[in-house]
């Protein structure tokens, strides 16, 4: 099976903030929720970069690592997940992730944040079924019916890459070895312990 | 370097900058756009996560990278259980081994049978509110960091989850009780919890549950003023870490409150196992002490031979406190 990855290529990015769009709109993600936002950094500036970010789906996820009542799990297409009937939303997973994806429909006083939410790779959540109840929690299973992520498929430049992750490094590959540069893939040595050459 | 040096270099830096920038793009852009471009490894060098601009109401989104969560993560899953795993079980062997070779000290000249106030009604009130919050909060909290290894195990998850829950919200609540009581131990013992020269003498002779004798002591002796200073010092480092962690993002960044949660389960791991001292101490460890704080009363002889100088106090008050006890 693919292991499924997600890479921004921060040099094509525009900041036209489809993806948030999609991904809010696929999964009627609540007010105040955004499971993937684009931000750029040196904006104004000479070098200015967007990038487009989400939960990674890392190798050994941290947020997983410090759940204390081990709400989530990897599928077999490594895409992580979490069960919102087990989460007691305590905000470890947002402590120790890297990427701040780990968001919480309040804002936090007296610990009510309410149950967490993040990107589930558009694959639902621990019942791949597509019910109602599934898709209130979790959004679309989009990997159930065969495919990939919204954000990455309404990319208007094509910055944003959702899929196997071997074939999206060999497509990033063929870019920068054809345009010349390439500001790498943002995240991938963080959330996957490995490095894509730019 | 001064202030003033430091910002005429940040100055003559920007000066720099703004003039290369300037000067390049003609030539720089036919060759390669992306040699001025922001570049991940070299901002995650220079400031350990990487912070932009975002269009969302909610700032903290605008970072979008912190690899710093990882050092969090060893901390919460290797560091914090070891350091309190160690603290606790070591204190608990310790009571045990200590109580089965010296056992529970007791009132060497035996009952008087006429009793003294040592703490009335407000103060045992204080005292076991804030010991009941106290407990509830251990428990809750020890369930954050060994739950899922201990508990997990042994219960069906959706049954650990509700547990958890209640337990967050418990922890989360008796918070408030638990700090206004530790603030009013404060307030009520400071008079009594000042160390002085009696402790170091109390100190040198081990007190008197190490040592053999009984080293005079006023109404807190040197082990009850640690007590009372690990109470105020590490009620107030948990209280203030706590309420870090429970309205995130008031004025913290991520790291802030990353901090704030490895001050919180050092800090009450250590108090836990201070906790268990105090508790062993006042049970089953010494005879005539836990009447203390239940019915206010302790014997005479318990008084003598454990606080001689606060007894003496008393005495010298004059019979009009003694007086008094009976109308209350």
């Amino acid at each position: 099976m693919a292991r499924m990855k997600f890479l921004c290529d921060a040099d094509r990015c525009i900041e036209c903030n489809a993806c948030v769009t999609a991904c809010k709109n696929e999964h009627e993600v609540p007010w105040g929720i955004n499971r993937r936002r684009v931000v750029t950094i040196n904006d104004g500036q000479p070098g200015e970069r967007s990038v487009s970010m989400a939960c990674m789906h890392c190798t050994d996820a941290p947020c997983a690592a410090v759940c204390p009542v081990n709400c989530f799990f990897t599928t077999a297409d490594g895409v992580v997940l979490h069960s919102k009937d087990l989460c007691i939303g305590c905000g470890y997973c947002f402590y120790a992730c890297p990427f701040g994806a780990p968001q919480y429909p309040r804002v936090g006083n007296f610990g009510s944040r309410g149950k967490m939410d993040k990107c589930t790779f558009c694959a639902g959540g621990p019942n791949p079924e597509n019910t109602a109840a599934n898709y209130a929690q979790y959004g679309t299973n989009r990997l159930a019916e065969g495919k990939l992520p919204l954000c990455a498929e309404m990319c208007s430049t094509k910055s944003l890459l959702a899929g196997d992750g071997d074939i999206i490094a060999k497509i990033y590959k063929e870019r920068v070895a054809k345009r010349g540069y390439g500001s790498g893939a943002w995240g991938w040595k963080t959330a996957y312990r490995e490095t894509i050459a730019g | 370097m001064t202030l003033h040096t430091r910002i005429r270099t940040i100055l003559g830096v920007f000066a720099i900058a703004f003039a290369v920038a300037f000067v390049t793009p003609a030539t720089a852009q036919s060759v390669n756009p992306q040699q001025q471009s922001v570049k991940e490894d070299q901002l995650l060098r220079e400031l350990n996560k990487i912070t932009g601009r975002c269009t969302l109401p909610n700032q903290t989104a605008c970072t979008i990278e912190q690899p710093v969560g990882r050092d969090w993560r060893e901390f919460h899953q290797v560091t914090l259980r070891w350091i309190a795993a160690i603290s606790i079980v070591g204190v608990l062997a310790l009571l045990v081994v200590f109580y089965l070779t010296r056992g529970m000290v007791k009132i060497e000249s035996g009952r008087s049978g006429r009793t003294v106030t040592r703490f009335n009604g407000y103060e045992r009130f204080v005292h076991w509110m804030t010991a009941t919050c106290f407990i509830i909060l251990a428990l809750s909290g020890l369930n954050i960091t060994f739950g899922k290894a201990l508990l997990l195990p042994i219960m069906s998850p959706e049954a650990f989850t509700a547990i958890s829950q209640w337990g967050k919200y418990f922890h989360n609540y008796l918070s408030f009780p638990f700090t206004i009581g530790t603030v009013m131990i404060f307030l009520m013992w400071i008079g009594g919890n000042i160390p002085n020269k009696t402790d170091v003498e109390w100190v040198k002779r081990g007190g008197g549950i190490v040592g053999k004798d009984h080293p005079p002591a006023y109404r807190f002796n040197g082990g009850q003023k640690m007590i009372y200073w690990i109470v105020v010092l590490g009620g107030a480092a948990v209280a203030i870490s706590g309420y870090i962690l429970m309205f995130p993002f008031y004025g913290t960044t991520v790291s802030g409150v990353q901090l704030a949660q490895i001050v919180h389960g050092i800090v009450a791991a250590l108090f836990i196992a201070a906790m268990l001292g105090h508790i062993y101490i006042g049970t089953i460890g010494m005879e005539g002490a836990f009447e203390a704080m239940g019915s206010g009363e302790v014997d005479v002889n318990w008084a003598k031979e454990h606080h001689k100088l606060w007894l003496e106090e008393e005495m010298g008050k004059g019979s009009s406190r003694a007086k008094a006890q009976p109308a209350e």
